[in-house]
């Protein structure tokens, strides 16, 4: 599993890998996947839809990530535009 | 006399403003977004451009094909309601995505423009001095949330009538091109399957 952040200026940055089998390398992922979300950031998780439609799961805590997911991407919160 | 001047020329001045305020609108929408990243400090178009690119890759591994090819072509895409809001809008919804500009929400059957959901997404770290992400990484954004919690998105955005920061006779040539845009494709996809 990748853990992306999109980044003004650079496009995404990888902040973390590893494989959710490897206990030392999911700590690894847990602690990155919370230090991205108590920086304000939203996480969203590229899935495959039952058609096979691309779709997406906001997620809110690493548990809520599937566990066969090979993308978890975060971005800034979103914030209402002009009033 | 100077009564009845006085109120013509009341009425005259609320008519003014009332031609005016459009315009007014959108000048101070564009103070409000301030000068162009490209008059930003440290703005490097060789990097901007970099990162253009590299956003586009992520974007297009994660849409839908279709949708990928509306974006390179027409350079928004549009995103389908779910049947909550299509339920409570009375008839199916659908969104166009624009980088960096408001989500627009409309009737695909009637073409009826709903609204626009005025969202951001900046990055106050400012790695580089500006907040605002790629085009596509905005669009991407865009689209994982209205993808995946529809209803949260519009909740938080802030909407306006159509024609706020998107002129109206822009959505409705792009509306025709999109269905311009969706005939060819199908008569190319038919055109494939024949041969």
């Amino acid at each position: 599993m990748k853990l992306l952040r999109l980044k003004p200026g650079h496009g995404e940055v990888v902040l973390a890998e590893g494989d959710l089998e490897v206990p030392e390398q999911e700590a690894e992922l847990i602690a990155a996947f919370r230090r991205e979300l108590d920086a304000g950031m939203w996480a969203a998780v590229p899935t495959i839809g039952t058609q096979g439609r691309r779709e997406a799961e906001m997620v809110k805590r690493f548990q809520d990530v599937p566990r066969d997911a090979e993308r978890v991407i975060f971005f800034p919160r979103a914030a209402g535009g002009a009033r | 006399m100077p009564l009845a001047l006085a109120a013509t020329a009341l009425v005259l001045l609320v008519l003014l403003w009332q031609l005016a305020l459009p315009q007014l609108r959108r000048a101070l929408t564009r103070h409000r977004r301030g000068s162009s990243p490209a008059q930003e400090p440290g703005y490097d178009p060789g990097r901007e451009l970099r990162a253009e690119q590299r956003a586009r890759r992520l974007l297009r591994s994660c849409i839908n094909q279709e949708e990928w090819e509306m974006y390179r072509d027409l350079g928004f895409l549009r995103v389908w309601g779910t049947d909550a809001v299509a339920a409570a809008a009375g008839a199916p919804t659908a969104y166009l995505i624009y980088p960096h500009l408001p989500i627009l929400a409309y009737l695909p059957q009637t073409g009826a423009l709903l609204g626009e959901y005025c969202i951001a997404f900046p990055d106050h770290t400012r790695p580089y001095g500006s907040p605002r992400l790629p085009d596509s990484d905005d669009v991407l954004a865009k689209w994982f949330a209205l993808v995946g919690d529809e209803q949260g998105l519009i909740a938080g955005a802030n909407m306006h009538l159509p024609g706020r920061q998107i002129a109206v006779p822009k959505l409705r040539q792009d509306l025709l091109a999109l269905a311009r845009w969706e005939s060819e494709r199908a008569a190319a996809l038919a055109q494939t399957l024949v041969l």
